[in-house]
């Protein structure tokens, strides 16, 4: 089987967001980026589809942010190929997106294209679907487990549901899979695994292909929501704060 | 030629209206208002009759019954909604961000080319656009977006508006496909429930819920002992879930449960729109969070800026003294 993933990099909300002068663009010079975490799941399932039966996975990705990182990663964890896509600027929108990287992925023939269902900074919908749109191939999305079909050409996939429900879907490849979770969580690897990565691992560098004249959605304002704008902030010591919060609790009648 | 109708996508799980469709209406109502034209519910289904009763608060119910739409696959249910907004023209398209809905509003906005936006929490008519007030970054962004009516698609979060309660009379029309389409693709197996012997935390009074600032898993235990000397039962938000620390049973948020506990005390837990959707009625409640502005202080009633690991064994003391 022949499995390519799309990783992208994303802000680290742990760090500040800042917005640029203009009020409507995030400020990304002084971000810190990590991969994008439905991605990371999207290549472990991609890394247990090939433990479970042999498979290529190939990894593709826009040379942004912390990239290379994240690449050496992948292949420290097992990807065969590794496509790395120079580009002008910063990421276009998920839609521009989706042009560029399925370009990079047609000649690959993937069986099965694995992508993260969402990244927090996308305001115009998911990668994948417009992956899927862009490779005329079928699309499912929401997806956290996919293992190889009873039948040859086809995968058995989970799609997620409210209460904790799962959908179990018979999938027909080739098929683009937009991944919420991954069967198993992100496998940790050593940092001494990842430098053996570094010296081995080749990646195949190649030109973004401007996107498509699709216009971004135009945004007027950004803001941070109001800083507990709805909550009574409490403030003091730990000691003091618990006391504060047991007393509250005890005046609603929610003590043992 | 549009018109100025809103066409809600109904959501119907496990022959279950969606109660974010009676979210939609109420936003599309907001809308259509302001525009002048209806609120047109769209049904896809083999039997949509059976949900109309409950579609009152649209002006029109359109029923797609098709046997194609008797179990949910994306290329089927893009294609006949692509045949409605080709007939109905509306301006815009109201889909819940559920499941269903990050496969379909994506899948018809590419179809169609049509501009999408997602994460609406709060939606207007200016003039000949929409604007959409969107969360992202986790809810720690919020964006002002204008979108044209041509139409937009936009993919409205779970409880950012309230169900209305309208119960008019709707006309209900029904649509039979031109074009049912379905490459086979995509084939709807069996439905598979949460395995029974965890305890329901949909039934729980009090829930301590944890998040990415607990860290690691042998920290669970400090979250644990609060819950007991609570008298309530631990819960986690995703990320917590998807490290296999708790089962998927214990999940609040869109793809686990929806609670409305007496009280309910989120630990390390930002506030991302996931998980906020399946807490957010909770009678009380406390957050604990690092970050002064993570957004779930947006949606506590109170709030302390701290290291769960830090404020948890106090709390825990606080209460086992008293």
């Amino acid at each position: 089987m022949n499995i390519a993933v799309v990783v992208r990099q994303v802000p680290d909300l742990i760090e500040p967001l800042e917005i640029d002068s203009s009020g409507a663009t995030l400020d990304l010079s002084s971000a810190s980026f990590i991969v994008n975490e439905s991605d990371d799941h999207a290549l472990e399932q991609a890394i247990l589809v090939k433990e479970a039966g042999g498979a290529t996975v190939s990894v593709v990705a826009l040379d942004f942010g912390d990239v290379d990182n994240t690449l050496y990663t992948a292949a420290a964890k097992g990807a065969d190929r590794i496509i790395k896509l120079s580009l002008d600027g910063e990421p276009p929108s998920p839609r521009a997106a989706a042009a560029l990287y399925a370009a990079a992925l047609k000649p690959l023939n993937p069986d099965l294209v694995l992508v993260g269902v969402q990244a927090h900074d996308e305001l115009d919908g998911g990668l994948s679907p417009f992956l899927a749109a862009a490779l005329g191939l079928p699309y499912v999305g929401v997806i956290c487990g996919v293992r190889r079909g009873a039948e040859p050409g086809t995968v058995t996939v989970c799609k997620e549901f409210p209460g904790a429900v799962m959908a179990q879907l018979n999938v027909k490849l080739p098929v683009v899979l937009g991944i919420v979770g991954a069967e198993q969580p992100p496998r940790y690897v050593p940092v001494a695994k990842i430098r053996a990565a570094m010296k081995s691992a080749q990646f195949e560098e190649q030109v973004a292909v401007a996107p498509g004249a699709t216009p971004p959605l135009s945004i007027c304002r950004l803001e941070p929501p109001a800083s507990g704008s709805h909550a009574e902030m409490l403030s003091g010591s730990e000691d003091e704060v618990a006391a504060r919060i047991a007393e509250i609790l005890a005046q609603k009648g929610l003590r043992k | 030629m549009s018109t100025q109708d809103v066409l809600v996508v109904a959501e119907i799980q496990r022959e279950t209206l969606g109660d974010v469709t009676l979210e939609l209406l109420a936003a599309a109502r907001g809308l259509a208002t302001a525009t002048g034209g209806q609120v047109v519910a769209v049904v896809l289904s083999a039997d949509g009759a059976s949900h109309s009763a409950a579609l009152g608060a649209a002006d029109r119910i359109v029923l797609v019954d098709d046997p194609l739409l008797a179990a949910y696959a994306p290329e089927p249910f893009v294609a006949a909604l692509q045949e409605v907004v080709a007939a109905e023209q509306p301006s815009v398209v109201l889909i819940g961000a559920t499941s269903i809905g990050w496969d379909l509003a994506p899948l018809l906005a590419a179809r169609l080319d049509l501009p999408l936006v997602t994460g609406c929490k709060a939606i207007q008519a200016e003039g000949q656009k929409l604007r959409v007030t969107a969360s992202f970054c986790g809810g720690k962004m919020t964006a002002q977006v204008l979108a044209p009516t041509s139409p937009a698609i936009v993919m409205v979060l779970p409880g950012s508006f309230r169900p209305n309660g309208e119960a008019g009379k709707a006309v209900v029309q029904q649509r039979k496909l031109a074009a049912p389409f379905s490459s086979g693709a995509v084939n709807f197996q069996q439905w598979i429930l949460p395995e029974g012997g965890d305890l329901d935390i949909t039934q729980q009074e009090i829930l301590v819920a944890v998040g990415r600032g607990i860290q690691q898993k042998e920290n669970l235990e400090v979250a644990e002992e609060l819950a007991q000397a609570l008298g309530g039962a631990l819960c986690a938000s995703r990320p917590v879930i998807d490290q296999g620390w708790l089962p998927a049973t214990r999940q609040v948020g869109k793809s686990g449960m929806t609670v409305k506990p007496r009280c309910f005390l989120a630990l390390g837990i930002s506030g991302a729109p996931e998980h906020v959707e399946g807490m957010k009625d909770s009678d009380l409640i406390v957050a604990v969070n690092t970050d002064p502005k993570a957004p779930i202080f947006d949606v506590a009633h109170y709030g302390v800026v701290a290291d769960v690991l830090d404020l948890a064994p106090a709390l825990t003391k606080a209460l086992k003294r008293n």
